[in-house]
């Protein structure tokens, strides 16, 4: 066990090293010239020539690379190329932390509202609803994000005027019952993000745990459970879920990269200050520093989590922690 | 779109195929599907979205680029079945032709992509083993670490302008023109890069069951034989996995056409004014466009929707169908 975690462990490095590299590489070799974003009307070859030392943009890649690199580690990600004067830290770290709480709770309803719902489609199988449920299931995994959220404005903001049009406020708001006690309820910022973000998540989710739940409903153990008189509650719970969990735990990282894809489009059609948005931004204002830092941190944070999910993997299912290559 | 689904891959027990695929077992997997309502009404679906794909510029009422600002944002009529767009734009000539960006997109990712590198390392490695095997799996797995959308942004964001410049060059040193103008730096670059993360999930599974096959005795009998390995992998492993290609393809197809929208949505896939759904969508996506002119959007994401839905039915129908289900 121990060797499987280091093995995972080792991998991580490496692979963050090869993204930020390549993330790097493509951010300076990519564009024509950063420096044409950076001078904008100076045409002064002395300026862009003062500037192009400055930014230590005329020395090869790999010693830029260096550069950069040991000053990220220190959590120095350089100045952002369209605001001037604004490290990029400063301006991606507060947009991180709206994004990682967004993200946790749409994870969180992703799996509490998809396991029920897989569960309940597995017990149908079979019915006349069984292929209603997976054309239904599929359909709704068929829309995407951007096609969702206007009309879920439109309806629910704008004409019926019950929720708030877009932005950010925290995850919790106070609901004051006649002015006097002070409730926390989930912020009604939150609602129409959190749907448009969840709906392809758990319903993927939904689809797997029907897969696994209906070969797990053949097993002698659960006809056993069933004949012994069990509620079909405890079955479901007792018997069916824990054995039907396992592969769900191989779909977190799916889940995940849902969850960051979805970030771009909720953030930025939502107008919520996070990390999404901000990469939008800086992909249409080319302002190659922030593109950069948002890469590396997406990548960081979706090999981190794979890594946990693996690792979480390997603990449950010793037949994964055996295998040398455990990712064929 | 790489997205919340899970894996687009398909299982490879060795329980679910042990004979050699035939003729005839492609009528029965054919037989099995034509059972199968949803995955019927699924083909349709592809067939009439590509079909208009391919016929776009024989049954598209208007030119793609032809604008009429008299009549901008102006929802169905009789001489704009779907309406008109910001620049007065035929949305039913916009749609066809988007459809055709689907197609060419789709096509060429699922020829070089999946078939053409992904088959290509997937039975190398699974045959040759040793280095090239593991090579090809290490840079397989950072590939499958990394998250794939973030990853095609950034390529594409970055690699516009060379592409583009370079295609610019390639027509002033032939004398070819209009290969600026018609996009395809763009499609160029969309397709390279998808097709740079498309490859991983088939080479796995491809590697994955010629593991299986190598062993077994037709294959051990014909090396015994002295057959080269060029007649081991055409004559003997590639009908043996062919199957689970065409599966591979129909689970993907869905990601690659998704993925083509989402990078133009962002506005770094397709450049106008080449017609992309992606675009579509995005022009139509404000609230208040949405409040004044809901065809902007429900159109191509009602097209789009019914696209990937049908990608979906047909990938879970062929899944049963070659399962024997």
């Amino acid at each position: 066990m121990t060797a499987y975690v280091l093995r995972r462990l080792l991998w991580l490095p490496v692979l963050l090293l090869i993204v930020s590299f390549a993330t790097f590489a493509l951010a300076r070799f990519g564009p024509g010239d950063p420096i044409a974003v950076i001078a904008g009307q100076v045409r002064d070859p002395v300026v862009i020539a003062q500037i192009r030392a400055d930014r230590g943009l005329d020395r090869p890649i790999p010693q830029q690379y260096l550069t950069w690199l040991s000053r990220a580690v220190r959590g120095d990600l350089g100045e952002s190329y369209a605001q001037r004067g604004f490290e990029v830290s400063e301006l991606i770290f507060p947009r991180m932390w709206i994004s990682a709480q967004l993200g946790l709770v749409a994870l969180i309803i992703v799996f509490a509202v998809g396991v029920p719902l897989g569960l309940l489609a597995a017990r149908l199988a079979g019915t006349w609803m069984d292929p209603m449920i997976i054309g239904t299931l599929l359909f709704l995994q068929a829309i995407p994000v951007m096609v969702l959220i206007p009309p879920l404005i439109w309806m629910f903001a704008v004409k019926w005027q019950l929720l708030p049009v877009g932005g950010w406020d925290g995850i919790f708001a106070l609901y004051w019952i006649a002015g006097v006690i002070a409730i926390p309820i989930p912020n009604p910022h939150l609602y129409i993000p959190l749907v448009a973000f969840t709906l392809p998540g758990f319903v993927g989710v939904a689809r797997l745990v029907r897969i696994t739940a209906l070969e797990v409903n053949l097993e002698d153990y659960v006809r056993t459970a069933r004949s012994k008189g069990l509620s079909e509650m405890t079955v479901q719970f007792k018997h069916v879920l824990p054995n039907a969990l396992l592969p769900l735990i191989t779909v977190v990282g799916f889940a995940l990269a849902g969850i960051i894809e979805g970030a771009f489009f909720v953030e930025t059609l939502m107008g919520i200050n996070g990390i999404g948005r901000m990469t939008f931004e800086a992909v249409t204002s080319r302002d190659y520093d922030v593109i950069l830092a948002t890469t590396v941190v997406f990548a960081s944070a979706f090999v981190i989590c794979n890594l946990i999910a693996e690792i979480v993997y390997g603990f449950v299912d010793p037949r994964v922690r055996i295998g040398g290559s455990s990712r064929s | 779109m790489t997205s919340a689904a899970p894996p687009t891959t398909v299982e490879t027990d060795s329980s679910v195929q042990s004979a050699p695929m035939g003729e005839s077992e492609w009528r029965l997997v054919w037989r099995r599907l034509r059972r199968k309502r949803l995955a019927m009404i699924s083909l349709v679906i592809i067939t009439i979205i590509y079909g208009m794909g391919i016929l776009a510029p024989v049954i598209a009422p208007y030119s793609y680029t032809a604008t009429n600002l008299d009549i901008p944002r102006q929802g169905p009529t009789r001489e704009h079945w779907l309406g008109t767009d910001t620049l007065g734009r035929d949305m039913l000539s916009r749609t066809m032709y988007s459809a055709r960006t689907t197609l060419v997109v789709t096509t060429a990712v699922i020829l070089s992509g999946s078939l053409l590198i992904g088959n290509t390392i997937g039975l190398l490695s699974g045959y040759r083993g040793g280095w090239i095997d593991a090579l090809f799996m290490r840079v397989g797995d950072v590939f499958s670490s990394l998250p794939g959308l973030v990853m095609l942004i950034l390529i594409n964001a970055t690699l516009g302008e060379r592409v583009t410049a370079s295609v610019r060059g390639f027509e002033r040193s032939t004398g070819i023109g209009g290969l600026v103008s018609s996009g395809l730096p763009s499609y160029l670059l969309v397709f390279s890069a998808l097709s740079l993360f498309f490859w991983v999930g088939t080479a796995r599974i491809i590697r994955a069951q010629i593991l299986q096959l190598r062993e077994r005795d037709f294959i051990v009998s014909a090396e015994a034989l002295g057959a080269t390995p060029w007649r081991v992998i055409r004559y003997h492993l590639l009908p043996n996995v062919s199957f689970l290609i065409i599966l591979q393809i129909s689970a993907t197809l869905g990601g690659i056409a998704g993925s083509e929208i989402v990078l133009t949505w962002f506005g770094v896939g397709v450049q106008p004014p080449a017609a992309s759904f992606g675009a579509m969508l995005f022009e139509g996506s404000g609230t208040r466009t949405f409040q004044t002119a809901p065809h902007l959007l429900l159109v191509p994401g009602g097209v789009v929707t019914l696209l990937l839905f049908a990608f979906n039915l047909l990938g879970d129908a062929l899944n049963d169908a070659v399962r024997g289900r």
